[in-house]
């Protein structure tokens, strides 16, 4: 049997991305639609077999530390795309670059004269007590006034097919080499559609990455020295780390590869002696940096670093406390923010929040604890929420205490009708499963938007979460341009 | 080139040139051990002496006997030597130094992993293992090879030469060892002569020097020309002569390896004057165990030039 999309169980009040009614493909996916049609059941399972064995070559894993043992997992995949539009996703990638540009102007403002608060659109205590702000950076000034060079924006698009960004990801945001990953598997799965359908290529982004990096360099050489520092091996995203590394042709290095000479410039140990590095894109957490000024017991960061960044005799990207923006309070005036730096309105918007600091709002969190999802302001990667409709209610009372204890640590947002895409259960029968977007965006003298992103995707029927760690796959994500089709 | 990827690569070499000496020793024991007249009673326990893990051994094992000795050495992972912990070591180095090393490496190592892992009692079990060691000998093989036809001649690859001659010379050095040892410890009476014999040639075509020693010396089995072969034959690639050769041939290829080539010098001097003399006994063991001992020195000085980087070096970069 092969796929019949008149069987396709739409589910009711959810946008889905392929398909708009039973048995009709949206007109960027038509082809993509009548080619799978086209497959027998045999031949959907050895489409599916040639993407697991490709992951496997590949060596494509993420590890997963639990108990003292470093799993590598291979990465779970499916074989039907996400397909956007060229044209939607042209606007889309505008109010990314938009919002980027905004918060980038809003870190720079904090760690300087805090224009923003003192005009009233912000309350100061917001700041006061972020988790992320750091007062080690105050009066530093990164090249291009950038701070978040490297930014993972989570979309999501509601019932009514509009996207919506669900949080920025400012620190260390990972998952693009499993975006490019995709790609190389899809073209060897499906390339028969690669041939008929103009897709967008994603492939220049560690290229783009690399220039971008190349231009934070505070020495003006035609070759600078970048490289990618990560906390190791047993870290969730070394796979990425070394990935990016190789594509960028960057040395890999550890907090231990790196020195800080007597003259605050950072060298790295090679067999010819030491060697200033010019540009370190750090894939570890501000509080690891540098044991000098944040845990002094931290041995996956560099004595001194903070020293030599806040000289600028290097640079780092992210800037340290460039996670003050990644706050989800600070999200929830991300639209403000737009107006107050831009003087524009915000071209994608935020997700309805309430603001549990705020008598009134939390007043309605309270009394909504069942229809809402409940955030930690500060947590990344799904941990320490309540989603409300799937809560018990001793959960609720937990969660109510909590809010009401530190009230400033919570958000709350309705819980979202997450868009669906037909994604493959059993052997060739598509049921539609939830899913997310996390485009990449980068900033430095100029910036730069992903095509598309990485799609993940909760693999469970009726599951809205789509984390890697907590059981979630992913999906390649096309942007098709329908205007400009293949001869 | 990182000092630590440098450091990683190096002992990626070693560990695998280890596990495949360690294979080849069990075989001589194993082989030598039909040969030999059921008169000679030669220990097991020789091994675990001559590879210096007396310690490590007695803290696991109260009897000294065949099974125990094949286990320590083969599958077992309190010993730091074993062959199961030097493929663990090989693993844990080259998965972090994937993009100096030909990719299809690490396959082969979680491959040899694997099939040691799955077939260890056949390791162990004496009809067996001639099996089992010829096979992770060739897969050892696989990958040496693999390396000389796809690397360029980098820095990487002059590192995993350097493993590799370092652990190659001390290798050659325990073997010798271990065949003194023996001769040492069969009685002077009947069957000795011929048993010298026996051991000898084993010992040759454990390290395949068997056909290059007879082309080499033009001569029927003879303790001193074997030593003096092994440890001075410039053209064999086991040789410790040709090893130090070759090590001071790579790393002038290396940046700041102005002490390692003197370093080496002197060690390549010291095995010269030493093969004058190279009739089993006392104190040839002792050579060797000198021999041994400065190589350990020469890793020393490996270890300081280039993967420590040290305070030193960080005042001469200003």
């Amino acid at each position: 049997m092969s796929i019949n999309w008149k069987h396709y169980e739409l589910q009711e009040g959810f946008y889905d991305e392929l398909i708009s009614s039973p048995g009709n493909p949206r007109v960027p996916a038509r082809q993509l639609a009548n080619y799978l049609n086209s497959l027998t059941e045999e031949e959907i399972q050895s489409r599916k077999l040639a993407a697991e064995s490709t992951i496997k070559d590949m060596g494509v894993s993420f590890t997963v530390y639990s108990e003292g043992e470093n799993i590598d997992r291979a990465w779970p995949f499916d074989i039907v795309p996400r397909i956007i539009s060229a044209q939607q996703w042209e606007k889309t990638a505008a109010g990314l670059r938009q919002r980027l540009k905004a918060l980038n102007m809003f870190i720079d403002d904090l760690y300087h004269e805090q224009k923003i608060i003192k005009d009233g659109v912000i309350p100061e205590f917001v700041l006061k007590q972020s988790k992320n702000y750091r007062p080690e950076c105050e009066g530093v000034n990164p090249r291009f006034g950038v701070w978040a060079h490297i930014c993972g924006t989570d979309l999501v698009r509601d019932g009514d097919g509009q996207f919506y960004v669900l949080e920025d990801n400012l620190r260390v945001p990972s998952g693009v080499s499993y975006m490019l990953e995709n790609r190389s598997i899809m073209k060897r799965v499906l390339p028969e559609v690669f041939e008929k359908v103009s897709i967008a290529p994603v492939g220049d982004y560690p290229e783009a990455l690399f220039n971008m990096l190349a231009s934070l360099s505070p020495r003006q050489s035609s070759s600078p020295v970048v490289v990618v520092l990560t906390p190791g091996i047993f870290n969730s995203a070394y796979f990425e780390h070394a990935f990016l590394a190789q594509r960028m042709g960057a040395e890999l290095v550890e907090g231990s590869d790196l020195v800080v000479g007597k003259d605050d410039c950072v060298y790295m140990k090679t067999i010819s002696g030491l060697e200033r590095v010019d540009v370190i894109y750090r894939r570890i957490d501000d509080m690891f940096l540098d044991p000098e000024v944040f845990h002094p017991e931290s041995v996956l960061g560099v004595p001194g670093l903070m020293r030599a960044w806040r000289k600028g005799k290097v640079a780092l990207a992210n800037a340290p406390g460039a996670g003050v923006a990644d706050d989800k309070v600070v999200y929830a005036y991300v639209p403000d923010i737009i107006r107050y730096y831009l003087s524009e309105e915000p071209l994608i918007p935020n997700v309805e929040t309430y603001l549990c600091y705020d008598d009134k709002q939390r007043e309605y969190v309270l009394d909504n604890l069942d229809k809402l999802v409940v955030k930690p302001a500060n947590e990344s990667g799904g941990y320490g929420m309540l989603v409300g409709p799937h809560s018990t209610k001793k959960e609720r009372e937990q969660f109510a205490e909590l809010i009401k204890a530190n009230p400033r640590n919570y958000i709350a947002q309705p819980t979202l009708a997450l868009s669906t895409a037909p994604t493959l259960v059993g052997r060739s029968k598509v049921e539609p499963r939830h899913l997310d977007l996390r485009p990449f965006i980068l900033q430095g003298e100029s910036s730069y938007v992903t095509t598309g992103g990485l799609t993940r995707v909760a693999m469970k029927k009726g599951s809205l979460v789509v984390n890697s760690s907590q059981g979630g796959g992913s999906k390649d994500t096309w942007i098709v341009d329908t205007s400009a089709g293949k001869a | 080139m990182l000092s630590k990827v440098a450091e990683r690569v190096y002992w990626a070499a070693r560990y695998l040139e280890r596990v495949e000496s360690t294979a080849r020793m069990l075989s001589i024991y194993d082989t030598l051990l039909f040969d030999l007249p059921r008169q000679v009673n030669l220990g097991w326990y020789n091994l675990i002496v001559i590879n210096s893990l007396e310690q490590d051994f007695n803290e696991r094992y109260s009897v000294q006997d065949e099974r125990n000795v094949v286990k320590f050495l083969v599958g077992d992972d309190t010993n730091p030597s074993s062959i199961v912990t030097s493929l663990k070591a090989i693993r844990e180095n080259i998965r972090t130094t994937r993009d100096v090393i030909p990719a299809d490496t690490w396959e082969l190592v979680n491959e040899l992993s694997q099939y040691v892992q799955d077939h260890l009692q056949q390791g162990i079990n004496r009809r067996d293992r001639h099996e089992f060691l010829g096979n992770v000998i060739s897969a050892c093989q696989q990958i040496i090879g693999l390396w000389q036809v796809n690397m360029p001649r980098d820095s990487a690859w002059e590192m995993l030469k350097l493993g590799q001659n370092l652990e190659r010379a001390d290798m050659t050095t325990r073997n010798l060892d271990a065949a003194t040892a023996a001769i040492m410890q069969i009685e002077d009476d009947d069957f000795a002569v011929n048993s010298q014999q026996i051991i000898w040639g084993n010992v040759l075509r454990s390290l395949s020097a068997d056909q290059p020693y007879r082309r080499a010396m033009r001569s029927s089995v003879k303790a001193p020309l074997v030593c003096s072969f092994l440890l001075t034959d410039p053209r064999f690639p086991r040789s410790v002569e040709y090893c130090l050769n070759d090590m001071i041939q790579g790393v002038k290829a290396l940046p700041r390896a102005e002490k390692i080539i003197a370093d080496i010098r002197k060690l390549h001097k010291t095995v010269t004057d030493r093969a004058e003399d190279s009739a089993p006994g006392p104190e040839m063991r002792e050579a060797l165990n000198d021999l041994q001992i400065s190589l350990q020195y020469l890793h020393f000085s490996i270890s300081r030039t280039w993967f420590l980087n040290d305070q030193e070096q960080l005042a001469v970069a200003q």
